[in-house]
């Protein structure tokens, strides 16, 4: 299974920053299928998923931008009560800490993102659960 | 036998272990008789005696040094060509210049006496280190006005050393010459020994196999701790640090020897001084300051006081290796750069050395001060420092405001910023702004 990951940007925190990643990434004709900002002080940091991450990166490599890979775990559950605290609860009884998380429901369709310290091992018990980890593909092409 | 022919751990033991008061006595004797001498000589020390109300024959203890004028850069300078020299200039032998990165250079003459010493100081130096008449020593310096190359090359030939006159660049050669005359110990820059240290790395040449390198005197541009161990897992020798000045004969006014803790400072030849550059008061020792010296046997142009700019402080305590010349710790920084936030007193390169020792932080970094006394450290991440992730990057912001707090008594703000969002300048770097409203 192919893993999903995340382009993640490092940028000042400052107007415009945004402006100058999304620009840079649409001119290379590279769709955002998901976005994540946040910013601590001086600096903040973008997490994209994004269509093709390899030439996303070259291309924010090419004009100095700094960016880095992420490995993310997708996991897409019943849109109804308790779905994530099914997914939570598997990851805490192995004491795996979910270090960021964010969900969305679209079409019928509840997917979480996870981010944690260990990837492989959370979601080997995700799938041994019997939760639906996604790959890039089953993600992507939706 | 002479001295050249004998192997051993001191080159003049009975000058480098003289014990404290025999040296102070000694360092007393030559400090009235050059006093003397140039208030006799040099209009203007007879000037400055004048104005500061001294007269030579007011200098009865080492502490009466303190009564006698401080030597600026600027007086040398104002003094070139020939306008400090104590002796005629028939008397000199030599002439070498301080480079001058603005207006006119600053010239230091050589007696026969002063050529000598020189090298002596180098000798006694370089067999601190281990050095015996069985090396090969290959000077990669610059030859010509440059104390360096020279006073350098004319102690390792009183050391007996087969000296091979190589000077700087042409890497190949350099290789060839150590391969083929089995080179072991070498003098050169910091930027030149790691280029260096490169070039070998390039070539699949393993200089702990396939050379015979066992030391580097490295110099003439300030290095950090950290750039000393890249050069000694380079080039598989040790580093041994110096410190010297052309307005002090150039190289081997204080040297490490083999302890490699702190340099032995020449006590026979200069007496030394810590003060604070801000008031001119003299430090008690272990105290950071600034470095002034006298020098006590120069003939050809005698220096009180001199103001090298320099920060450094006196290592406390006698070395195991036996010599008594106290010690002086790595050059920190210099006065002119020196600045005062919340009372305490700052030397950008202590800021620089703390950053330079994380290897997720890139090269490129600024001070910022503001408002009443704020400081910020804004540093640029390196390609390794960042993993993605925010929290991370906030962890080492903490981590680094909190290394900055331990070295400079006051906690700064940090920036961690991505790479090339801080100017960068050609040449001297800035490092600070000071936007400060005090």
């Amino acid at each position: 299974m192919s893993t999903v990951r995340l382009l993640a940007v490092f940028v000042e925190n400052k107007p415009g920053q945004t402006a100058r990643i999304t620009k840079l990434l649409a001119e290379a004709r590279i769709n955002i299928r998901w976005v994540t900002i946040a910013s601590s002080g001086p600096f903040g940091v973008m997490k994209f998923l994004v269509t093709d991450p390899d030439r996303a990166h070259d291309v924010l490599k090419h004009d100095g931008v700094m960016a880095s890979f992420l490995d993310v775990i997708p996991v897409e559950v019943a849109d109804q009560p308790g779905a994530l605290q099914a997914v939570a609860e598997c990851l805490a009884r192995d004491n795996i800490n979910l270090d960021n998380t964010s969900g969305f429901v679209a079409n019928q369709r509840a997917i979480v993102i996870v981010e944690t310290h260990d990837t492989e091992r959370a979601k080997a018990l995700l799938v041994k659960q019997g939760l639906r980890v996604l790959s890039r593909e089953e993600l992507l092409e939706s | 036998m002479s001295p050249a022919t004998i192997d051993r751990a001191y080159w003049k033991p009975e000058e480098e272990t003289l014990a404290r008061p025999a040296l102070e006595t000694l360092q007393l004797d030559r400090l009235k008789r050059t006093v003397a001498r140039v208030g006799e000589t040099v209009p203007l020390y007879r000037k400055k005696f004048e104005q500061a109300k001294v007269t030579p024959g007011d200098i009865r203890a080492l502490a009466d040094l303190r009564r006698l004028p401080f030597t600026t850069g600027a007086d040398l300078r104002e003094s070139y060509p020939t306008g400090m020299l104590a002796v005629p200039l028939d008397d000199t032998l030599r002439l070498h210049t301080s480079s001058g990165t603005t207006g006119k250079p600053k010239a230091l003459f050589f007696s026969r006496q002063d050529v000598d010493n020189a090298a002596e100081l180098i000798a006694r130096s370089f067999v601190a280190t281990g050095m015996t008449r069985r090396d090969v020593f290959q000077n990669m310096m610059t030859y010509g006005l440059f104390t360096g190359a020279l006073v350098a090359h004319y102690g390792a030939e009183k050391v007996g050393c087969l000296v091979i006159p190589a000077g700087p660049g042409n890497s190949e050669r350099q290789l060839l010459l150590m391969q083929d005359f089995h080179t072991t110990s070498i003098h050169l820059t910091p930027s030149f020994a790691l280029y260096f240290a490169d070039i070998l790395d390039k070539r699949g040449i393993d200089p702990r196999k396939d050379l015979s390198l066992k030391r580097a005197f490295v110099g003439a541009e300030p290095y950090t701790e950290e750039t000393r161990r890249k050069i000694e897992a380079g080039l598989g020798l040790r580093v041994f640090n110096s410190y010297g000045l052309s307005e002090m004969n150039g190289p081997g006014v204080a040297f490490e020897c083999q302890e490699q803790a702190g340099m032995h400072l020449w006590e026979d030849h200069y007496i030394m001084e810590i003060i604070d550059p801000e008031s001119g008061e003299t430090l008690p020792p272990g105290e950071r300051g600034e470095l002034v010296l006298t020098t006590l046997v120069r003939e050809a142009m005698p220096i009180l006081r001199y103001r090298t700019r320099d920060i450094t402080s006196i290592v406390d305590g006698p070395c195991p290796c036996g010599r008594t010349h106290r010690r002086i710790q790595r050059i920190t920084g210099r006065a002119d750069d020196m600045l005062i936030v919340r009372g305490v007193n700052i030397y950008p390169q202590q800021i620089e050395r703390i950053l330079m020792g994380v290897p997720k932080l890139g090269r490129n970094y600024l001070i910022v001060l503001e408002g009443l006394d704020e400081m910020t450290v804004k540093v640029e991440l390196s390609e390794a420092g960042f993993d993605g992730q925010l929290e991370h990057v906030v962890a080492l912001q903490n981590e680094i405001a909190g290394l900055l707090r331990a070295e400079i008594l006051t906690k700064p703000k940090v920036d961690l910023v991505p790479p090339g969002t801080l100017p960068v300048s050609e040449g001297k770097a800035k490092r600070v702004i000071d936007n400060r409203k005090l």
